[in-house]
């Protein structure tokens, strides 16, 4: 399988897509914006995985796609939409780094990616190698979101991404054991991030509430 | 066998020093063990001397690391070394019976004594770095232990961490060593690195870590910070086997790899070596002239001789690299000779220290005074020490010293000019650190013994006799310095055949002219016999007091004694050890310790004293240690901060260094 060949073609094509989400992500200036681009890199990471599932003829990998498409494209964006509009956090994103200068190093990041894995994999398969340069840099870009983000929702968006590029990387390589194993845990591994949030912002809330209370009640008796 | 035996009973006798808990007879019955092993000991070290070059039995033991056994090996080295420990040992161990109860905290001490000596006699033992280094430990740890028994003083903690820190460097320096020596292949038996052949900056390594590492455990200046401070803390028969033997121990080390396993040393390092003994010599002397505190003061002594030995070693390494084995032979066996005098002397005089603290709870010199008529058999035996430490003839001290100059006055010999020219200045400074080691003596000596007692604890010193078991271990020790001295060509033909491994020549320092007389170059350059002097002196004494009493006047007369110029009921108006001190200290003093004299003046009218007060500084802290505890508290508290950062903080952290190694593994695949 090479340049020219059909297969090669979409299957570079969709991880060029997911390593294009990954850099749109690092310039959304708001909230909402940044959840769909995510949904988006999810969308095209379904299809990576269920285009491999098709050229490599390993059914488990539809699993992935599916896991995929309905958790990650669907209920965690529209988990992140609920818990902003619920929680009423500010909807801008907070940076700490100005967009330019982290687009430029998310540029940097993908080109050292390339220098590192296409001299590393030169006996490799070419859709091994091209496929690994792309999501060593969807990971390397998601670190590099959850550093340059304040904002705590930014940075669970950031580590899906670093994942996305894990999966990415999973099911290029021919062969890989575990992909479903390895998807489905980590898509409970975001879950539980989620959910700490979650509860993380209700108890802080509760417990300030009580904190007035009992002042209040202070106040009242004297 | 008898080795075998010994060592098992020290391990033993550790743990019914545990398991007996603290009654007094327990304690006794330790020492009294210890006594015992360590005579075990004592009798194969002479044992193996004695019958001459017959093989070292070597033994392999199912212990330590999995994949390599335990080797033990006694050769000449490790024989002479042993018969220096083991004698100090068996005298600290017999003289511990009646001390022990004197302690303190003797509970904390009996546990770990036995330990301490197993440790010194493993290292001398062991044939394979890793025994070594365990042994080494053991030795370390179990002094640390007993350095930091009476914990209630802030000084004794103090001196335990600066001990615990030099002794970790020191096992650090020597463990990289090995290891360098152990090369790839790791084999880490002694015989391995025997053959072993080093590249230049390895071997260059191996000799910087070994000097680094035993030097500080000998007390080499500047690495001898921790020994002054360590020494005393701990109890005198501890401290006597601490500075007389592990600093021995430490200069075993480095001669088994200077000389054995490294064993192609270039004389740049000899002449190193020189100039750390001679800088160690004379610094060391010159602290200790300006203590008060007694066993400080010793403890600094042991600096000095510790750096007169290592003048021989270096000397003896580069005569051996300039093609000389003989003057290196010589060098050698002056060293070696050096080494067992002072563990001689020095365990008695800590000795002495020791039942001097124990009568009078006193440990500064301008508390003590007059002890020596209330003391008599301490007081003596402590001159003996006194004077052979100055190196006075016929003592064992003078010996070996003149040994060490006579090599020394071949040292223009030698064909490099830096070496034609430094040997001299050495051999000065060697000379300086002899006159100054002989004040300091007088005035410890003096301000001690002599005079008038400075505190009513000496002038009842006699209400608490020294025991027995005390008594004679300073007598036999005191009689052996003589000994030494009386016979030294016997003892240096047992060290020439301990010398020659390592030159490769049979050397006799009396070849000249025969026993009794030491010739080392030639009969004609200068020759000494201790027997002689010893018989001469002995002969021309009983000839003066039969002479003064048979022909003097039996007629008794009374005089008022001349009172030296101060009453007797006011022991101030005598000489005090900082006055005695006081001409050296303008002298030294000013330049190297940048000491200051204030005089502060009572205004007119006042009837209060006139103050004199010292200031001095101790270079080594200010210029060399203290900047490097600076220097780790900034880095630390640099460090502290990195406890306190952000996720992101941290997540930033994680992704440079991720992005580094990146970086680095891409340049490394650039063809």
């Amino acid at each position: 399988m090479g340049a020219g060949q059909i297969s090669y073609d979409v299957a570079h094509l969709i991880g060029a897509t997911v390593l294009m989400a990954g850099l749109q992500l690092l310039y959304q200036r708001r909230l909402f914006a940044v959840i769909n681009t995510f949904a988006f890199q999810a969308l095209a990471l379904a299809a990576a995985a269920g285009w491999q599932a098709h050229v490599q003829n390993a059914p488990h990998l539809y699993v992935t796609a599916g896991i995929s498409l309905v958790f990650k494209a669907m209920i965690v964006p529209v988990a992140l939409h609920w818990l902003i509009e619920k929680l009423g956090i500010h909807r801008s994103v907070e940076t700490a780094m100005s967009i330019g200068w982290t687009m430029m190093a998310g540029v940097a990041l993908v080109a050292l990616s390339i220098l590192l894995v296409l001299p590393v994999t030169a006996n490799a398969a070419a859709l091994t190698r091209e496929s690994l340069a792309l999501a060593m840099s969807v990971v390397l870009i998601g670190l590099l979101m959850m550093i340059t983000r304040r904002n705590a929702v930014t940075q669970v968006v950031g580590f899906m991404a670093l994942e996305n590029g894990l999966i990415l990387a999973a099911v290029s390589a021919k062969g890989m054991p575990l992909v479903v194993e390895i998807s489905v845990a980590f898509s409970v591994l975001v879950a539980m991030t989620l959910f700490g949030i979650f509860f993380f912002r209700i108890r802080e809330r509760f417990d300030t509430l009580d904190i007035n209370d009992v002042e209040t009640y202070r106040g009242d008796r004297q | 066998m008898l080795i075998v035996a010994s060592l098992s009973v020290l391990v033993l006798l550790s743990a019914l020093a545990v398991v007996a808990g603290s009654r007094e007879i327990t304690h006794r019955l330790v020492h009294a063990g210890c006594a015992a092993a360590s005579l075990g000991l004592l009798v194969a070290g002479l044992t193996h001397l004695g019958i001459g070059p017959g093989g070292s039995p070597s033994i392999v033991l199912p212990l330590g690391l999995p994949w390599m056994a335990a080797h033990f090996r006694l050769d000449n080295l490790s024989a002479l070394f042993m018969v220096v420990v083991d004698l100090a040992a068996v005298a600290a161990s017999i003289y511990g019976i009646g001390y022990c109860r004197h302690l303190p905290e003797v509970r904390r001490v009996t546990p770990f004594f036995p330990l301490f000596l197993f440790g010194m006699n493993a290292v001398l033992l062991a044939d394979d770095a890793f025994m070594f280094l365990v042994a080494w430990e053991f030795m370390s740890l179990a002094s640390w232990l007993m350095v930091l028994s009476d914990h209630k003083s802030a000084e004794n903690r103090h001196a335990a961490v600066i001990y615990l820190i030099m002794a970790a460097f020191g096992t650090f320096c020597l463990l990289t060593s090995f290891g360098l020596m152990a090369g790839a292949g790791g084999t880490y038996t002694f015989a391995a690195m025997r053959q072993a052949e080093l590249a230049t900056i390895p071997a260059f390594l191996v000799v910087l870590t070994a000097v680094l590492g035993a030097g500080s455990k000998a007390g080499l200046v500047p690495l001898h910070v921790w020994l002054p401070l360590a020494h005393p803390a701990a109890p005198s028969h501890v401290s006597a086997l601490m500075s007389g033997v592990m600093t021995k121990v430490a200069l075993y080390g480095l001669i088994r790899i200077l000389f054995d396993l490294h064993g192609d040393v270039p004389w740049e390092w000899g002449a190193a070596l020189m100039v750390i003994g001679g800088a160690s010599a004379v610094l060391g002397v010159l602290y200790a002239l300006f203590q008060d505190d007694l066993k400080r003061l010793l403890a600094y002594s042991t600096v000095e001789n510790v750096g007169v030995a290592v003048i021989g070693l270096g000397l003896g390494i580069a005569f051996k690299d300039a093609g000389e084995p003989a003057l290196a032979a010589l060098a050698l066996v002056g060293g070696l000779y050096h080494i067992v005098n002072h563990s001689v002397f020095k365990t008695l005089l800590f000795l002495a220290a020791g039942a001097v603290i124990s009568a009078t709870g006193e440990r500064r010199l301008s508390g003590l005074g007059g002890l020596l008529n209330r003391m008599p058999w301490t007081g003596t035996a402590a001159l003996i020490g006194a004077a052979a430490i100055s190196a006075l003839p016929p003592l064992n001290g003078f010996v070996s010293e003149w040994l060490i100059l006579q090599a020394l006055f071949k040292g223009p010999g030698l064909p490099h000019w830096a070496m034609k020219f430094g040997v001299p200045v050495v051999g000065a400074m060697l000379a300086l650190a002899g006159a100054l080691a002989a004040t300091c003596f007088v005035r410890a000596y003096g301000i001690a013994f002599l005079g008038r007692p400075r505190s009513l604890a000496a002038a009842r010193a006699d209400l608490h006799p020294t025991p027995a078991s005390m008594r004679w271990t300073m007598a036999a020790l005191a009689l052996l310095c003589i000994l030494l001295g009386a016979i030294p060509v016997t003892v240096t033909d047992a060290l020439s055949a301990v010398v020659q491994p390592m030159t490769g020549l049979h050397f006799a320092v009396s070849a000249d002219l025969g026993w009794p007389w030491l010739s080392p170059v030639s009969s004609t350059r200068g020759s000494y016999s201790g027997t002689m002097l010893v018989m001469v002196g002995t002969a021309l004494f009983a000839i003066a007091v039969v002479l003064a009493h048979g022909l003097g006047t039996r007629r008794v007369r009374r005089a008022d004694a001349w009172d030296c110029g101060h009453r007797e009921d006011i022991p101030e108006t005598q000489y005090t050890g900082q006055s005695f001190s006081q001409p050296l200290r303008r002298v030294f003093g000013t330049s190297v310790f940048l000491a200051r004299e204030t005089v502060e003046m009572p205004e007119p009218g006042e009837r209060s004293p006139a103050r004199l007060s010292v200031r001095m500084i101790d270079p080594v802290w200010v210029w060399l240690y203290d900047p490097i505890a600076r220097a780790v508290n900034f880095i630390a508290d640099r460090v502290n901060r990195m406890q306190f950062l952000t996720v992101r903080g941290y997540l930033l952290m994680m992704f440079s260094t991720l992005v580094f190694m990146l970086l680095v593994v891409a340049w490394r695949q650039q063809p």
